[in-house]
């Protein structure tokens, strides 16, 4: 059985509300809020922290294979895919590679996954939605990353699939709907009429096309999420599957806003989350073409759901700051730069010293002496305790949840978004790591509260784009769990 | 296996240091000229009598050509050194071990630093090439937390704490502002300090080291020949050192509320000039004060308080001009300024004023017939530092 194993979003902690951009632009912006990745995310960083929670959900399923998918990349000529392959810690016979610029990298990422012999594919998408100020794209964009986990499984076998694919079909035709330069904040679109009809008619045809390779009438479906660039792309389509008594699930647009390249993803994955066992259910992606994919809910599914670690993604949108101001976040993209302190910006980093420090730098992996146990952040030769040398385990520590010891805010230190909160770190279980906090207001750190690593880009010099971990308070606990200590006090 | 010391072999015939400010009409070569040639004079030798010469910058300049060629020696060996801000202190440590060792009869030690041409505030390390994950904060970010860390393990309320750093401050300024060759002259209120805008932790920027230019240098000949050269020879009692091995960093019994290589280079140091009661035997301490914890822990770290009673001494005024032991009587980094590579030098030319009784009489200390000085030099980071201690005297035994 091929689906599924696994599928994960996540939202950055920041929520920008609309009405905080009709207070400063004076005309409206509309309802609700969008979800906001903070100055040290992008969209590598979003889906390797959703790579992260799919791939510790389904450890007997190592991918061979990673496709990332955005329409906002840190780089051109350079592959993205590998900062997160690194990131992720996969094994180098492991293929990482972008599947393109456009926002239908995750669709065809998804189907060519689904059509794969792999016995794991992992498929993640992560983007930062731009726009000029005042803008539509900005208002109702949003930032986010998903990860989905594609392969064989089996009931009762080691690996099963949350969700069996049952077929799909896709439609394609040139034409020209939404248009941006590599690099530009603003993306062109032309008349919204012409982009809708071109969507209806790709959308109606892939559908028929899909429940026909599914074998499936219309009346056996659940749920279907549908993902397009214009909210009333493929209306047709959604007024027919309401009138057949298909519920088509909320488009996140109140609260997360349109994640680009990442909504396909994510809206698979809260389709499955609200979905129950047996329930058949669609994803109908529209970008530049449709993709239809359905599936059948599994009883794994449950087991997922119930699991500890699920967070999802109705979980992380109860979950964060609503309170970020609109200059905030435009500094944050840079479409209203701010005065830095009076520091030298960082130099670029060392491509060979990054490389030969890869598990640390992107894995946070440190070294354990075997003799003492000490702990060493980052990895050393020699022992602090004893004084061996050459003789450690590698010490994973991306997932062990840490303590703040102390802390300070430095408003002197270079930052892109000062004031630098930062923590000395106590591991549980051992280790220490003097570290950047992110995702927190200076009054809510205090001593001994429980903090989570976090992949962040640190900086870019000369193009560079600096990754490594910071630490954060632990977030996105399920709501049913109720709220985290640390999240109580924001 | 021992760290003998080499007490009484060597002694300090002549000093000079410029003003600590910034210099914005003087350069690296002309700083080094004006230190130079005022230690010349002081101890009455000419240039090309000093055999070998050692010069402490941090990154003011490559290789002993920074000193060769503005003084144009001829044919001298010139070491660049460079040990974080302890740098001064390395120039002159190893001046001394020169002429201990037979090697030269004259030596001399230069410290230097220009750090106001960089364009941008505060102290900032060239940067070598990384892989990026290196911390950012800044120095007064790093330091800032060991106030928190000391108020928390000795169950001081931090806003007590707050008062007691800015009466060390205070107390630096004032004794700064008797002092010609100060950066800042303005005494300043423990209130008014208190008042200022915190920058990192809790720290303002009057809990700061100055930042200034300078140069500071001085001239070392054995201590057999130190009185054909003067009737009040500094000798050196103890040169210890010690390089950490940031450990702190990744430690969690690491607490922030001491610097163990503060603390073990004191401890060599005592041993090497017989020191039991540093408290009492010592007239004066200059004691890198680069923020104002680090000025409280050390009065811990160094002998001078027992643990967790530091904060009660500094408010007693046990540390002021006047107190029982008088630390950074000349202002210290707070007020007099910090150039990297000067501020040991600077440290012992305090030294050299007290104990022979030249400091100008508004800041010459009472006690400072005990006869002994030590200077405390360190650079890096809590958990994560360098750290000197020199022992001087005014007379032999």
């Amino acid at each position: 059985m091929r689906g599924i194993i696994s599928a994960a979003g996540y939202l950055p902690h920041w929520r920008l509300q609309r009405e905080a951009i009709t207070q400063v632009l004076g005309t409206s912006a509309g309802k609700g809020q969008r979800c906001v990745a903070s100055y040290d995310e992008d969209s590598l960083t979003m889906a390797v922290e959703a790579g992260r929670k799919v791939l510790a959900d389904a450890p007997a399923a190592p991918p061979s294979a990673v496709w990332f998918c955005t329409t906002s990349p840190t780089y051109a000529e350079k592959t993205n895919a590998t900062v997160a392959h690194a990131a992720l810690r996969l094994g180098s016979e492991v293929i990482a590679a972008d599947a393109g610029s456009g926002l239908r990298g995750p669709a065809a990422a998804l189907r060519s996954a689904l059509r794969s012999t792999d016995p794991a594919v992992l498929v993640l998408a992560g983007d930062v939605r731009t726009g000029l100020s005042g803008s539509v794209d900005e208002k109702d964009g949003g930032d986010a990353g998903a990860a989905v986990l594609v392969g064989e499984g089996a009931a009762g076998s080691e690996v099963a699939v949350i969700a069996e694919y049952l077929g799909g079909a896709s439609a394609t035709r040139e034409f020209l709907d939404r248009w941006r330069s590599p690099g530009e904040v603003r993306t062109r679109s032309w008349e919204d009429r012409f982009g809708e009809q071109r969507y209806g008619d790709l959308a109606a045809q892939a559908w028929e096309a899909g429940l026909k390779d599914a074998g499936l009438d219309l009346d056996q479906l659940s749920k279907v999420a549908v993902v397009g660039p214009r909210p009333r792309a493929g209306a047709a389509l959604v007024k027919k599957l309401g009138a057949a008594g298909v519920e088509v699930i909320d488009s996140l647009a109140s609260s997360v806003g349109f994640a680009g390249a990442a909504q396909p993803l994510l809206m698979l994955t809260a389709l499955i989350e609200q979905s129950q066992p047996g329930q058949v259910i669609a994803l109908l992606a529209m970008a530049d073409g449709a993709d239809v994919f359905f599936f059948r809910v599994t009883d794994a599914a449950v087991t997922a759901a119930t699991a500890t670690t699920a967070v999802t993604v109705a979980d992380q949108l109860e979950d964060g700051d609503n309170t970020l101001l609109y200059s905030k976040y435009l500094s944050w993209r840079n479409v209203l730069p701010v005065q830095p302190p009076n520091r030298p910006e960082p130099a670029r980093m060392s491509a060979a010293a990054a490389e030969r420090r890869l598990d640390w730098k992107y894995g946070f992996v440190g070294s354990k002496d075997r003799e003492s146990s000490a702990l060493h952040l980052p990895p050393a030769r020699v022992s602090f305790v004893g004084g061996n040398i050459d003789d450690m385990d590698p010490a994973p520590m991306a997932d062990i949840a840490a303590t703040v010891a102390t802390f300070t805010v430095d408003s002197l230190a270079y930052s892109p978004s000062p004031p630098v909160v930062f923590a000395v770190c106590d591991f549980a279980g051992g280790g220490r790591l003097p570290v950047e906090l992110t995702d927190v207001r200076p009054a809510d750190v205090s001593i001994g509260m429980t903090v989570e690593m976090t992949f962040r880009r640190l900086n870019t010099a000369d193009g560079i784009a600096n990754y490594f971990w910071k630490a954060r308070p632990v977030r996105g606990q399920k709501t049913s769990l109720g709220q985290s200590e640390t999240t109580e006090q924001n | 296996m021992a760290s003998h010391g080499i007490k009484d072999q060597v002694a300090i015939i002549g000093m000079g240091c410029t003003q600590f400010k910034e210099h914005w009409d003087r350069s690296t070569d002309d700083l080094l000229i004006d230190a130079v040639t005022d230690t010349l004079a002081s101890a009455g030798v000419e240039k090309d009598q000093v055999d070998a010469w050692w010069l402490g910058t941090a990154q003011s300049g490559m290789s002993g050509v920074t000193l060769a060629a503005p003084l144009k020696l001829q044919n001298k060996p010139v070491t660049r050194v460079e040990n974080y801000c302890a740098t001064g202190s390395e120039a002159l440590r190893q001046a001394c071990y020169a002429v201990a060792s037979g090697a030269y009869d004259i030596a001399a030690a230069v410290g230097v630093e220009k750090v106001k041409d960089s364009g941008y505030q505060g102290l900032n390390a060239f940067p070598i090439p990384t892989d990026g994950t290196q911390r950012t904060l800044t120095a007064a970010g790093m330091f800032s937390l060991v106030a928190p860390a000391y108020a928390d393990k000795y169950g001081i309320d931090p806003n007590e704490l707050r008062r007691t750093l800015a009466r060390i401050a205070s107390k630096n300024h004032s004794n700064g502002a008797k002092n010609e060759r100060a950066q800042f002259r303005r005494e300043m209120s423990v209130d008014s300090i208190c008042a200022m805008p915190a920058v990192a932790g809790m720290l303002s920027v009057f809990d700061c080291a100055g930042v200034a230019d300078g140069a500071a240098a001085a001239i070392v000949v054995r201590a057999a020949d130190a009185y054909k050269y003067t009737d009040k020879p500094i000798f050196v009692k103890a040169l210890a050192m010690v390089a950490g091995n940031g450990s702190g960093l990744a430690d969690p019994d690491f607490d922030y509320t001491h610097f163990d290589e503060c603390e073990a280079a004191g401890k060599d140091a005592y041993a090497q000039a017989g020191i039991t009661n540093p408290r009492t035997e010592l007239a004066m301490a200059e004691v890198h004060d680069c923020f104002t914890p680090t000025e409280l822990v050390l009065m811990e770290d160094l002998g001078f308080s027992a643990r967790g009673e530091a904060w009660k001494d500094v408010e007693a005024g046990a540390f002021d001009l006047h107190g029982d032991l008088p630390i950074n009587t000349d202002g210290g980094l707070k007020s007099f300024g910090h150039p990297v590579g000067a501020s040991g030098l600077r440290m012992l030319f305090e030294c050299w004023l007290q104990l022979r009784h030249e400091a100008p009489a508004d800041r010459q200390i009472a006690t400072a017939d005990r006869g002994l000085a030590l200077t405390h030099n360190l650079g890096g980071y809590p958990g994560d530092m360098v750290s000197f201690v020199g022992i001087w005297g005014n007379r032999l035994g």
